[in-house]
């Protein structure tokens, strides 16, 4: 088992250095793809990372030819158990002394190949695991080929239950698009459909419907292969298998909601996302997942300002195309009933709301600009953005504050979930807030307020009484200022009470544990009056440095990225949607 | 007077002829080893040999070609063994005799295990194995248990074990129980079996056992009547075994004989030198058909060959000594029972399994009966064999029963062109191909059956 974790960690790192400049070149093969010469290079990495020879169906990417599949997945061992990629193809041919044999002009001829039993039918072979060869001629697009999809399309079809109308993949189904590309209008099937079990609970978290299944075993190998645990295997024989889990044991490990995603059907659904929203609805926004510093890259579902579900965005130098259930689950807090969405504190109340913002924001800037030196201390979370912990330094560098974060270590594993829960500690250091150690300096700070030598203090998204600011210290200070999303016992202190937003309700960039930039979208709207952390400190730093600035996001990242130094060069437009390595 | 030749079972059926190790010594068992173990490397037209790849090259020379189905040569097989890898070579013997109407190599284990053993323990020393095992189906309890006897009783007198008969060589073999599944059979299901899977077959390329078998080493998969030729490869040497049989079909074959004939049973002949004719009417074979019946089909290599119609005549080409090609038109019954005559025919020789059958037969419900067997037997990994398998079974099964249509023959037919050359192993021809032969061959019947049974239905309506 270790082993296999190895291997499979191995498998990111492995992509990631992939294509590294210092590895010796391909050597390149030319085949042709329904006509068309194509260069592809003669080896390819697989599932692991390791070169192997590459396949017709890689050469037919390159080509641009889409071949169907769906047992074949890149981040998966091999199976070749579907047949929906079988293509025809045609081999160089060679003469009885070994010499390929020419055309009248003088180029190889190649022969399309044949069934060895019966010549007159065409052998097919299935593109994701067949190697190429030089000269080799593949065929995705002919009668043939067509005929063989046909044929494994309606064996699919034949005892699926054509359920799509109350099925939750409807709409992101590979049997549904590939029926239209692909398939027949019509079935000659007359015989009685085999039944398998339905909504069958095999973890607390997935529902398989057997019957829908096309036992392409994307979920047995990534469970096996990829989360390590073995816990999903296939019984019966025949066209009466199904998968099943062993028994009495139910598919529970933190990576098991991937099998829905891998799932081209509908037969294994998320007990969370069952039933909530046509697929075609949601709004799909690029994000990360910041439930730990791994910083898996998502796609958030959203439909009319809520949340529906987070699912992996493929990132092969972060997570490839998987992410953990707990960081894909840990979206309903952003929904609570008791988010933050006034600007509160002993200083403001529900009832004189009209103008509170830019009162508060004046007052605040006041305090912070006539502040003495020394007199203020700034925590700000490594949930923040770059962008938020750049302004919060600015402030710290105005003020002579003492500034710090709160580290948030818990259990991590040794696939994607990290032991850093706070998703943006490098952005922390790097941007200089905080030491290479988040939370050595929170002491200093509590004997600066118990010595009254501190007076105000700033807390940007986290409950400092938690980490070691009790609330009698709180009580001590003159001007509490505080930004959070939910209620807690700092935010019920503040003298002013700033709503802020989740990350799926703003833009910004966080750096993951292993240093990659990110930057990520917003999703949806904030609820109330709440406003993104970065609006809130544009403002205030504005006013404090007596400044005109940025207005926009990508001008606030693109002015510290030309004052960080990890930063140098980079733009916002660069970074892209899979981020950029950074020095940390 | 075509005859048997008993060269494996020369002495299974001896009076007195014991499965023990004694018995065994005494009728010359292991001495072919003791040849073998004594063999040294020699320099054949200056090319030198090591011992082993000497004897290596003399199976080759044999022409000796797979007794399980697919008449594979022993010795190319052998010579596609990654040597190179580093990594050890396994040898297993595929005793998963699972093909309806084959009952060959259970005479073997039954009747002389010490043969197979010896045959498997020159084979492995042949290929550097040190080893190896024996898997045998599931419902072959008795078998296993022979073998396991055997095993110990060769072990016993170091023909197995450390150091074997001091000659430095070392080799184990170990018995492995299959649970009762035909693809075991299959040999990439089989080692997925014995690796503590499901047997699903491997998808090849890259997975031939050759190169990526038993735990991704290289692996010798042979049936037991193969190993046992190699055997007798040793004790007569190949030159003498090349000349028994006819030209690429040499060496001897046992016949499991079975269906609508007087005498059925096992006999072994010299490949090729027995014709189907003969084996099913001669009176030192099937002795003809029961009294009153004429023959209407054959199944001449298992259950998965396609099936042979009474009265067909096919053109054989055959290479004459001077390198033409001549064409003959030969009857079904002049067919040499031989690996070759029986694929230019259309069909294969396979693990030598005749099932005759007689005018009383039903041929649609020989089909279905076949095919249930087939459905049953799926493994289901792939997609074309899973359902197909499963669909023509329900359709002949209908047909069968009196809900049959005349469009069934062609709709038949459609299904499993849908298979064969599609599938990741044998299974998708071993399904198919029973359906297009019975199908293709009797379908006068099929639609006579699928029209009388729309005219009664639409008589009960009316």
């Amino acid at each position: 088992m270790a082993a296999k974790k190895a291997a499979k960690k191995k498998t990111i790192e492995k992509a990631e250095t992939a294509g590294v400049a210092d590895a010796p070149p391909i050597e390149m093969v030319k085949l042709k793809v329904d006509g068309v010469e194509v260069e592809v290079p003669k080896m390819s990495r697989d599932w692991e990372g390791n070169l192997r020879p590459t396949t017709m169906l890689e050469a037919c990417q390159i080509a641009g030819r889409e071949v169907p599949h769906y047992c074949y997945h890149k981040n998966l061992p091999v199976a070749g158990n579907c047949r929906m990629c079988l293509v025809e193809f045609g081999m160089p041919m060679m003469g009885p002394d070994r010499k390929p044999v020419l055309n009248e002009d003088g180029s190889v001829k190649v022969a399309p190949m044949r069934l060895p039993y019966d010549p007159s039918l065409p052998r097919g072979a299935i593109a994701c695991a067949t190697p190429i060869a030089p000269g080799m001629e593949i065929y995705p697009g002919s009668d043939a080929t067509r005929q063989m999809r046909e044929g494994v399309l309606e064996s699919l079809l034949i005892n699926h239950p054509l359920d799509c109308p109350i099925c939750d993949q409807a709409g992101e189904c590979k049997l549904q698009e590939y029926s239209i590309e692909h398939g027949q209008a019509e079935s000659r099937f007359v015989e009685p459909k085999v039944h398998k079990p339905k909504a069958q609970e095999i973890g607390p978290r997935i529902l398989l419907d057997a019957e829908r299944c096309v036992l392409c075993t994307r979920c047995v190998r990534f469970t096996r292969d990829i989360a390590g645990d073995d816990a999903l295997g296939i019984v019966n024989r025949g066209s009466y298998n199904t998968i099943a889990t062993f028994p009495g044991q139910p598919f529970d490990n933190n990576y098991t909601l991937n099998t829905v995603d891998l799932c081209p059907v509908g037969a294994l659904t998320s007990k969370d996302f069952r039933f909530q929203m046509r697929v075609w609805f949601l709004k799909e926004t690029k994000s990360i997942c910041t439930s730990c510093g791994t910083g898996c890259n998502i796609l958030v579902g959203s439909r009319e300002e809520k949340i529906r579900r987070f699912e992996p965005r493929e990132n092969d130098a972060v997570n490839a195309t998987w992410m953990c259930d707990s960081g894909r689950l840990n979206y309903k807090w952003i929904h609570r009933e008791d988010r933050l969405t006034r600007v509160t504190g002993k200083r403001f109340t529900e009832r004189n709301q009209l103008g509170a913002w830019p009162l508060a924001l004046k007052e605040i800037s006041e305090i912070l600009r006539d502040a003495e030196k020394g007199s203020v201390a700034i925590i700000g979370s490594a949930r923040l953005t770059n962008e938020e912990l750049y302004l919060l330094k600015k402030l710290a560098d105005r003020t002579g504050a003492l500034t710090d974060s709160v580290a948030n270590l818990g259990e991590g594993d040794d696939f994607l979930v990290s032991d850093d829960k706070n998703p943006n500690s490098n952005g922390c250091r790097l941007t200089k807030f905080c030491n290479t150690e988040l939370g050595i300096h929170t002491t200093k700070i509590a004997e600066g307020i118990r010595a009254n030598k501190i007076k105000t203090l700033l807390v940007f998204g986290e409950d400092v009484t938690k980490a070691g600011i009790s609330t009698d210290l709180l009580d001590q200070l003159t001007h509490l200022i505080v930004s959070d999303v939910l209620p807690n016992d700092t935010t019920q202190r503040a003298d002013y009470l700033l709503p802020g937003c989740a990350v799926v309700e703003k833009r910004g960039s966080m750096i993951n544990v292993k240093g990659r930039l990110q930057k990520f979208m917003k999703a949806v709207e904030a609820p109330g009056d709440a406003r993104a952390e970065w609006e809130i400190l544009r403002e205030i730093v504005r006013e404090v440095e007596g400044r005109v600035g940025f207005e926009t996001i990508e001008g606030l990242f693109n002015q510290m990225a030309g004052e960080v130094v990890p930063f140098d060069g980079l733009e916002w437009a660069s970074i892209g949607d899979t981020g950029v390595e950074v020095e940390i | 007077m075509p005859e048997e030749y008993r060269l494996i079972l020369k002495n299974a059926d001896a009076d007195g002829y014991t499965p023990d190790i004694k018995c065994y010594l005494k009728h010359g068992g292991y001495e072919a080893l003791a040849k073998v173990l004594k063999m040294r490397g020699r320099t054949v037209d200056d090319k030198k040999f090591t011992a082993q790849e000497y004897l290596r090259e003399e199976v080759k020379r044999s022409g000796l070609r797979g007794r399980g189905g697919a008449g594979f040569s022993c010795g190319l097989k052998w010579s596609f063994v990654d040597r190179r890898s580093g990594k050890p070579i396994y040898l297993i013997c595929n005793a998963d005799e699972s093909e309806p109407g084959t009952f060959k190599d259970r005479q073997i284990i039954h009747k002389d295990p010490h043969q197979l053993i010896e045959g498997m323990i020159i084979s492995c020393w042949a290929n550097d194995v040190n080893l190896a095992y024996i898997y045998i189906r599931g419902e072959f309890p008795e078998g296993a248990r022979i073998l396991e006897n055997a095993l110990a009783e060769a072990r016993k007198k170091n023909f197995l074990g450390k150091n074997i008969c001091d000659s430095g060589y070392d080799l184990e073999i170990h018995v492995h129980r299959g649970a009762g599944a035909y693809i075991c059979g299959e040999e990439t299901g089989l080692i997925e079996s014995l690796e503590g899977k499901r047997a699903y077959p491997r998808i090849k390329p890259p997975y031939f056992p050759a190169v990526l078998g038993l735990y991704m080493c290289p692996t010798i998969v042979n049936n037991v009547e193969t190993l046992c030729g190699v055997k007798h490869i040793v004790e007569m040497g190949a030159d003498k075994f090349a000349t028994l049989g006819t030209p690429n079909n040499t060496g001897t074959r046992i016949v499991s004989l079975s269906g609508h004939v007087k005498r059925p049973g096992y006999y072994e002949i010299e490949v090729g030198k027995a014709t189907l004719g003969e084996l099913i009417y001669h009176e030192n074979f099937g002795g003809g058909l029961r009294e009153g019946r004429t023959l209407k089909a054959i199944v001449p290599g298992g259950s998965s060959a396609k099936v042979f119609k009474a009265g067909e005549k096919f053109k054989l080409k055959k290479r004459l000594p001077d390198g033409k090609m001549e064409e003959n038109e030969v009857d079904l019954l002049d067919l040499p029972y031989d690996f070759d005559s029986l694929m230019s025919a259309g069909s294969m020789s396979g693990s030598g399994a005749i099932i005759v059958m007689d005018d009383s037969t039903d041929i649609v419900a020989a089909l279905a009966n076949l095919s249930e067997f087939y459905a049953h037997e799926s493994c289901g990994q792939c997609t074309p064999c899973r359902e197909g398998s499963l669909w023509m079974s329900k359709a002949l099964h209908r047909l069968s029963h009196g809900e049959g249509r005349k469009a069934d023959a062609d709709y038949l037919t459609g299904i499993a062109k849908n298979i064969q050359g599609r599938t990741i192993c044998a299974f998708g021809e071993a399904c198919s191909w029973p359906v297009l032969s019975f199908v293709g061959k009797f379908k006068d019947e099929f639609e006579a059956r699928g029209e009388a049974d729309e005219k009664a239905r639409d008589s009960g309506a009316a």
